[in-house]
């Protein structure tokens, strides 16, 4: 009787034991794949040229560079924008902001956006859900207006859904920065007539 | 050890689950999509989507014996093989838009693009047609379209809901269609509709005034499958969105709407910054002058309440 106590115990004893264990160590997995996802979504935010437009440039020692005290937080909303450029003589289309946050074109202006985890001007209240699908179907918030050049969504959306959650993941873990993006001025317009 | 039943009914269950998975292709025809069933039943939502004005029609289809689940009362489920259609119409048919439940839980989307002389309807390619040429510029959405805005409700079926398909229809609501062959009377009459509380076939929105609940009405119709409470909404601090459960501050949804521009947006058809965003070419001017004279009204209700 005893006996067969004891042989019911043991396994039930090894059960809570591996259990414990594993509940023990399922929080360092989990740390051990955030942070190789996070890894990853830097990798990818670094080789994909996100840095060019969604950061602000400056003039550094060397020359023209991405200002990285302002990383990915998108144009600057201090450098307002009025109205769009107007082209010189010859075949030019596109022209830029010193900052190469703002370009014109014949959309209008477009605005890159602030991509830091910022709650009220960044991606702070987006889900990864919002982020896959507006960088799929090319719509602001996945929903709304078109996402504008020279945003190259049409070769993002070729990402994979595990490293466009990986993107994600690593834009949430880098410093958030309040930052408001103006919206994009139409074609001929002016900032003025676009915010009646 | 499996016994050979465990076998068979393993075997089943797989075969079941391909088949909901792998649905048929979608028909290349409008007829073949059960439109024609007898048991097709109009309808008709008391705040219907702006469309620039082009006359709609609207129809579901449920699978015999099945019925709707309105436990959640703002979120009805749906059985699967239920199917929806929409007919836009300018001056003859244009195009019919069509949804179904599949058999994994998930919906599928399609249009149908009438011919010149109204006599058959075929299936859009996925990504849409950008212009129709006999029709001014009218575009047949692409199915990621339908997704944007369907996809981001606490249901994909919009515009038959509890409060749309309400007995008791709001006469001041812009747009509106007469009586079809159901509201929610009739749903519950004809038994196709489970676990609605009793007594509640007559919701309507929560309103300080007929013009306020005309207005919130038009902004649920109109914006609440992107500006909601659930986790696919669009990241706004916005809900436009009427419970028929709990009935939210018209107060707040105007402070909100305030700071979202929003009057500018919904007189404006720049692409860039119009709502709704998807959809539209053209002002609602009717809706523009209701929401104008609801904010209006609500400017000289709070000044009079100040001392």
């Amino acid at each position: 009787m005893n006996r067969s106590k004891q042989t019911c115990v043991w396994p039930v004893t090894g059960m809570l034991l591996l259990s414990a264990v594993t509940l023990a160590t399922e929080p360092a997995h989990a740390a051990d794949g955030d942070a190789a996802r996070i890894a990853r979504g830097k990798y990818l935010v670094t080789t994909s040229a996100c840095n060019d437009c969604h950061t602000p440039w400056h003039v550094g020692p060397a020359g023209p560079e991405p200002d990285m005290s302002r990383m990915l937080s998108g144009h600057p909303e201090s450098l307002v924008i009025q109205q769009p450029a107007t082209m010189p003589a010859g075949p030019w289309t596109l022209a830029a902001a010193p900052t190469n946050t703002a370009w014109s074109g014949p959309w209008g202006v477009s605005f890159t956006a602030n991509l830091t985890p910022d709650p009220e001007t960044g991606l702070g209240k987006w889900t990864q859900a919002t982020f896959m699908q507006a960088i799929r179907t090319g719509r602001h918030m996945g929903r709304g207006r078109q996402i504008l050049p020279p945003m190259p969504f049409a070769m993002y959306r070729n990402f994979t859904d595990e490293d466009l959650g990986a993107i994600f993941v690593y834009l949430r873990s880098i410093p958030a920065i309040n930052n408001r993006v103006p919206e994009p001025l139409p074609p001929g317009a002016t900032a003025a007539a676009a915010e009646k | 050890m499996s016994s050979p039943a465990q076998y068979l009914v393993a075997a089943a269950a797989a075969l079941v689950w391909a088949f909901a998975v792998y649905a048929d292709p979608l028909p290349e025809h409008l007829r073949d999509t059960g439109l024609y069933d007898p048991r097709t039943l109009s309808f008709s939502p008391q705040y219907p989507l702006w469309s620039d004005g082009a006359h709609k029609r609207r129809w579901i289809n449920l699978p015999p014996g099945t019925a709707i689940d309105a436990s959640r009362p703002d979120a009805w489920q749906f059985p699967t093989g239920t199917r929806l259609w929409k007919e836009f119409s300018l001056g003859g048919p244009v195009e019919t838009r069509f949804i179904e439940r599949l058999g994994d839980g998930t919906w599928r989307y399609a249009a149908y693009v009438w011919n010149e002389a109204g006599t058959d309807a075929t299936l859009a390619p996925p990504e849409g047609i950008a212009v129709l040429p006999a029709h001014d510029g009218y575009s047949i959405p692409s199915e990621s379209d339908c997704r944007a805005c369907h996809e981001s409700a606490a249901v994909p079926v919009l515009g038959f809901s509890a409060l749309q398909l309400s007995s008791d229809r709001d006469p001041l609501a812009p747009h509106a269609d007469r009586h079809t062959d159901i509201d929610l009377d009739r749903l519950v009459e004809r038994g196709l509709i489970e676990n609605l509380a009793p007594g509640s076939t007559r919701p309507r929105v929560e309103a300080s005034s007929p013009i306020e609940r005309a207005a919130l009405g038009y902004l649920h119709g109109n914006c609440s499958h992107c500006h909601n409470e659930t986790e696919s909404r669009v990241p706004v601090d916005l809900t436009l969105a009427q419970s028929v459960v709990d009935a939210g501050s018209s107060d707040r949804v105007l402070r909100a709407l305030l700071r979202a521009r929003f009057l500018a947006r919904v007189s404006s058809r720049n692409p860039q910054q119009q709502m709704p965003p998807l959809g539209t070419r053209h002002i609602d001017v009717e809706a523009l002058a209701l929401l104008e004279r609801w904010i209006s009204q609500k400017s000289s209700t709070a000044e009079e309440s100040q001392p």
